[in-house]
């Protein structure tokens, strides 16, 4: 079977706007999140706020998908000559052969939120300002993307928390492999909104200093933003790519809870067997995986457990959360590319902020960069709702 | 240009088909309005309460959880099908508008404190994750959003995993009515779930074999106005045209609405 290679990539998150600053930030260990004072957010907690994304302009003719997170994903598409490299696979496959698959949990709802201060004291209606399907809905960033790019092909959001943006690679690669598409957009957006603060906050899950995925004294996320987007087609010997090739993708339920993770991490075990089965490829064959990682006390404790229940303890692991916080549903595709990242630059990223290592995690945690080439990886997102993805990449020869 | 030039169409076996509306609580109910044997009268949506979840779980679930659910079940029952390992498609253009409206009420006010499980519940696969829980069912589930393709995508989705090898995909296609002040830039009436469970290899139980594929076509509508006019109104209706074609059995093809400019052209075939 031909690989599915990744053509182009691109994002936007708290370590900058484009791939030299994700690297340059990655290479420096450099931790992004900052002490939260988002919109009118009254938390003590740390975020990782994107630079950059008010002052992104939508096309005037676009204006009605205005919102903080398509604002975020143009920033986002805007990086690295990714819409040229868009351009081409349109000039080469037609409009309509071109997909887009997005992942995002909240879209553009901190419009809405905002749209609720202000609704009329007699009738309680919104203002008309606020557009619902432009900002609100789930699809508004695929058809915000679509729209942007000129494409005429099939299009679809996965919202399943903040496993989305992972899924998403599964969900292209079948449409390449059936024939219903020659290439897609895949990737995903989230942007800082109250609900996903506050939300996290009733949970006891927000942590008050920048989270420590995989420390014995972890104790919660930071939430993040971001938007990630790759450029997927099936033929790697046409024209210039990243050298890295999506390999395999495995998907689970934990069928345990609506948002804690099952205690032994069956469903994660399942999701990472079946993407390395879907690779062809022993767990030993894994040079590094990039976990999930959020640094609350249960996600990383099952998580650790169910790695080491398929690899044992040798495998090189790390979150990178540490340095970007949970962008939630861009989560799957900022660390795809991250791992991307990690295989073109020839290092393992270290975990920043973990200062001792969880000793109940039998696992090989890199706490430092290691300048050690990855040629094959795996990358874990696991969301609310049980939702588990991994995904296999390697190094195209 | 035909953009869809050199695609097989993607083919399956429907096997089992859920309905519930307003008016209209379950599949044979529909198929006999489809058939014009009884006439389709309007009235507010009936969502069954989730027999099967655990009474802690039970407590926690909202309406749009309970629609799912029900549609779940309805599609699968009498099939064989072994619902703890059933590859799952969820589809809904706007999820839990309730449960929304709630949080953002919450948050606009003096006191921003969420309850938890109202945060828990906001995650657009919420049914998925409880139709899990309910069913034991580990095996993949995903869950997709058009806007109002929603549908179309859905079924697109599902068709595309069983020709990826997967033997049977349940696709549940779902919204709720849209409380005020949601209600007035998203007027969606009531709350609507179609459930179709499809197999690649067809049986005794299976009911047409669907062929698919995206066509630079119209959507088409339906003749009877209160039908063509839930068709318009809620999202997971643009199913309708499929199900009457479903409903009348035979060899028949139909295109449902998907993203401009594009439709997703169902063909029907008889089971032998």
């Amino acid at each position: 079977m031909r690989p599915i290679v990744l053509r182009s990539m691109s994002a936007a998150s708290c370590l900058g706007s484009g791939l030299q600053a994700h690297a340059d930030a990655l290479l420096a260990q450099r931790c992004a999140l900052r002490r939260c004072d988002f919109e009118t957010v009254q938390l003590d907690t740390y975020v990782g706020e994107t630079a950059g994304i008010d002052r992104e302009r939508l096309p005037a003719a676009m204006a009605h998908f205005e919102s903080r997170n398509n604002r975020l994903a143009q920033l986002g598409l805007s990086q690295d000559g990714f819409r040229e490299a868009v351009a081409g696979s349109v000039q080469r496959y037609g409009a309509g052969r071109v997909g887009v698959f997005l992942g995002t949990s909240t879209s553009g709802m901190l419009e809405t939120e905002i749209a609720y201060r202000s609704r009329d004291p007699v009738s309680g209606l919104l203002p008309a300002s606020l557009n619902y399907a432009g900002s609100h809905n789930f699809y508004s960033v695929a058809a915000f993307t679509r729209e942007l790019l000129g494409l005429e092909g099939p299009a679809a959001i996965v919202s399943t928390a903040c496993s989305s943006s992972a899924k998403v690679f599964g969900m292209a690669a079948r449409m390449i492999r059936v024939g219903l598409i020659d290439a897609a957009i895949v990737g995903g957006v989230d942007s800082l909104c109250l609900t996903t603060l506050y939300g996290f906050h009733s949970l006891q899950l927000t942590s008050s200093t920048p989270c420590r995925p995989y420390d014995v004294h972890r104790d919660g996320i930071s939430v993040g933003e971001a938007a990630a987007f790759v450029l997927l087609d099936a033929d790697a010997d046409q024209g210039t790519h990243t050298g890295v090739a999506l390999l395999g993708a495995g998907e689970s339920s934990d069928a345990y809870h609506l948002s804690t993770p099952h205690p032994e991490g069956l469903g994660a075990r399942m999701a990472m067997q079946a993407a390395l089965a879907a690779a062809g490829v022993e767990p030993s064959a894994i040079d590094y995986i990039n976990l999930h990682g959020t640094g609350t006390v249960s996600n990383d404790k099952a998580e650790g457990r169910a790695v080491a229940a398929v690899f044992g303890s040798a495998t090189r692991c790390s979150s990178t959360k540490g340095a970007t916080g949970h962008t939630l549903g861009a989560a799957g595709a900022l660390e795809a590319l991250i791992c991307a990242l990690a295989i073109q630059h020839k290092f393992m990223p270290g975990g920043v902020n973990c200062q001792q290592l969880d000793p109940g995690c039998a696992i090989t945690y890199l706490r430092r960069n290691e300048p050690v080439a990855p040629r094959l990886v795996l990358s874990n997102s696991f969301g609310f709702g049980g939702s588990n993805c991994s995904l296999v990449f390697g190094a195209l020869p | 240009m035909n953009t869809t030039a050199h695609t097989q169409p993607l083919t399956a076996a429907l096997d089992g088909v859920a309905f519930i509306g307003p008016g209209i609580s379950t599949w044979t109910q529909l198929r006999s309005i489809l058939r014009g044997a009884e006439p389709y009268h309007t009235a507010p949506t009936l969502i069954p309460p989730p027999a099967t979840l655990p009474p802690a779980e039970r407590r926690r679930t909202g309406r749009i959880v309970n629609l799912a659910l029900a549609a779940g079940y309805q599609a699968t029952a009498g099939t064989g099908c072994d619902l703890s390992t059933l590859a799952t498609v969820y589809s809904s253009s706007g999820g839990d508008s309730n449960n929304c409206h709630e949080i953002c009420q919450t948050l606009a006010s003096a006191d921003r404190q969420l309850s938890p499980t109202r945060f828990h519940n906001s995650v657009h696969n919420v049914a998925a994750g409880y139709w899990g829980i309910a069913t034991r069912d580990m095996a993949p589930s995903t869950v997709v959003c058009a806007y109002d393709a929603s549908f179309a995508a859905g079924l697109l989705e599902a068709l595309v995993q069983v020709s990826s090898g997967c033997p049977e995909v349940l696709l549940v296609s779902y919204d709720l009515n849209y409380p005020t002040p949601l209600y007035e830039k998203r007027p969606i009436t009531d709350s609507l779930a179609v459930g179709l469970l499809l197999r690649r290899d067809s049986g005794a139980h299976s009911l047409a074999i669907l062929s698919a594929a995206l066509r630079q076509a119209e959507p088409e509508s339906m003749a009877d106005p209160e039908l063509e006019n839930l068709r318009q109104k809620i999202p997971a209706a643009r199913a309708l045209p499929l199900l009457a074609r479903v409903a009348q059995g035979g060899a028949a093809s139909c295109q449902i609405e998907y993203l401009s400019p594009l439709a997703l052209e169902v063909q029907l075939k008889p089971c032998a």
